[in-house]
């Protein structure tokens, strides 16, 4: 980034540039002192993301996380950004069919991995049983938490399906059942400000030919 | 995000030497790192990616134990067949915390560095030992609901957040480690977390460089599991007060409590009670318990933890 302010010279950067020497001139040393010995960005590092099918080569500052680059790099704004602390869910992602928090996560951890956003679950010809229940079943109401919350609801289904235990389960060994106050706790990391829950719930429980 | 530069260690020693470059840091599963990065909490200048270690495997010991792998996620840990019918504890324990969104990326070595929840330890604008050694403790006359009521220090009232931890400690795991010049060794959990102390932001034993390559469990104790785990709401929200407790058909048994202390807090002395019940347990087990005004209320409450986990263990 500083590379490209030196050597782009355009009006803009003209009056930024001298604007900037203004504020330097009148500003304590300390604060110049510590503006010179700032570390430069590091350098951008290559990496392979295949998402929704398709691959991706990318060249990034290590700093960029999944989330950023879904949404910053790839346009693919489906996945949102709530929290950005792994608190609300919004940007639950699958990868490797596994669901995570993309905003904790580092591009350059998924060298080579495949990464499902709410955009290839379904299309809007063609939804996803999980996304056709939630219209059916009213799971949303401003939508912001809803990709997140769908790409989870579909990974709760399979993680249910595979046997990995939770909280509610009276016994560890036996397989884990679809029921209502089974997804609720598989949820509950996905945050809905709204408070479609009890829809949600609805919507999954229709999915996986259950109760909820 | 302060700058970092990025490496992939190809193998284990060589990621312990890249790791005693100054400001360089570890990145397994980064649910933790990469959240205390964005605020500034923790800033380091390198970070050594060791996903590709080969240390994601659960395998049996030769002593009839478990070897679990560093970088074994939390959910593969609590999912594992032998885990859920030998170690149900440890199971119980993992599920009761975080969101299966996180379960699936944090690992086993990263939980068990897992750093204090403290307010004061988030937000760079009160003084905090542990962040800013020598700064103070604003937690200390603060707001101190959710912190430590034993063990603490006059520099540091923080807990030790995992739930995790405290199963590990009842189980009495072993941490394993490979230091940058290729000596292995092998921590006892009871010997690996410290309490504050003056020292608040030394956390654990382990030395500069030195790599968490497994923990491993003791033959299996047998006896009922259980984790009794309290907290402000039904899911997703870090414990007052947890209790991981092993109990035998005769009333014996073994109890580690989470959401008290630096560390995951046993007594082994206080065990020898557990036929006679919680009240006499957690007498010996909180003997020399320090509460603030705000969480005096958690003394009461581990006793009747314990209470709920004993009572939950007789009917198992």
């Amino acid at each position: 980034m500083a590379d490209s302010i030196e050597f782009t010279v355009s009006r803009r950067g003209m009056i930024v540039g001298g604007a900037a020497t203004a504020m330097a001139a009148s500003a304590p040393a300390e604060a110049q002192t510590r503006k010179s010995t700032m570390p430069a960005d590091p350098p951008a590092m290559p990496v392979t993301l295949k998402v929704n099918g398709k691959a991706h080569a990318l060249s990034l500052d290590p700093r960029t996380t999944l989330l950023d680059t879904l949404r910053e790099h790839l346009h693919l704004t489906g996945t949102k950004k709530g929290c950005d602390h792994g608190q609300c869910g919004a940007c639950t992602v699958l990868v490797n069919g596994q669901r995570i928090n993309s905003c904790l996560s580092l591009a350059l951890q998924h060298d080579g991995d495949s990464i499902t956003t709410i955009e290839g679950l379904g299309t809007p010809d063609k939804l996803h049983p999980m996304q056709a229940a939630f219209v059916r079943h009213d799971g949303y109401q401003c939508g912001y938490c809803t990709p997140g919350q769908i790409c989870s609801a579909v990974a709760v289904l399979d993680e249910i399906k595979r046997g990995v235990p939770s909280h509610v389960q009276a016994d560890l060994n036996a397989r884990p059942q679809a029921s209502g106050i089974e997804m609720r706790e598989r949820m509950s990391g996905n945050i809905c400000r709204c408070g479609a829950y009890s829809n949600i719930a609805d919507a999954m429980a229709e999915v996986a030919g259950a109760k909820a | 995000m302060k700058p970092f530069t990025y490496e992939r260690a190809r193998d284990a020693v060589a990621a312990a030497r890249a790791a005693t470059r100054p400001g360089a840091k570890f990145l397994a599963g980064g649910t933790n790192l990469l959240d205390l990065m964005k605020i500034e909490v923790e800033t380091p200048t390198h970070l050594i990616d060791v996903q590709d270690l080969k240390l994601d495997r659960i395998e049996k010991t030769r002593e009839g134990g478990l070897r679990i792998g560093a970088f074994v996620t939390n959910t593969a840990l609590a999912a594992d067949e032998r885990v859920r019918r030998d170690y149900g504890v440890l199971s119980r324990a993992i599920v009761a915390g975080a969101s299966g969104q996180l379960r699936n990326k944090a690992t086993t070595a990263g939980n068990l560095l897992q750093r204090t929840r403290c307010p004061y330890f988030y937000d760079t604008n009160m003084a905090c030992n542990k962040r800013k050694p020598g700064s103070g403790c604003s937690a200390i006359g603060g707001y101190s609901r959710q912190l430590a009521v034993v063990g603490s220090s006059d520099h540091c009232i923080a807990t030790n957040p995992s739930d995790m931890n405290v199963a590990m400690r009842v189980l009495d795991a072993v941490v394993e480690t490979v230091n940058p010049e290729g000596r292995t060794r092998a921590i006892p959990i009871a010997a690996f977390h410290r309490l504050p102390g003056n020292t608040p932001h030394i956390e654990t034993t382990l030395e500069p460089g030195e790599l968490i390559t497994a923990v491993t469990l003791p033959r299996p104790v047998g006896g009922t599991h259980v984790y009794e785990k309290v907290r402000d709401r039904a899911s997703y929200a870090f414990a007052l007060v947890s209790v991981a407790a092993v109990v035998q058909k005769d009333g014996s048994g073994r109890v580690a409590v989470g959401g008290v202390a630096h560390k995951p807090w046993r007594v082994e002395a206080a065990e020898a009670a557990m036929p006679n019940g919680a009240k006499a347990v957690t007498a010996t087990l909180l003997a020399d318990a320090r509460p603030t005004r705000d969480n005096e209320f958690k003394v009461p409450l581990v006793e009747r933890t314990l209470a709920a986990a004993i009572s939950q263990a007789r009917t198992a």
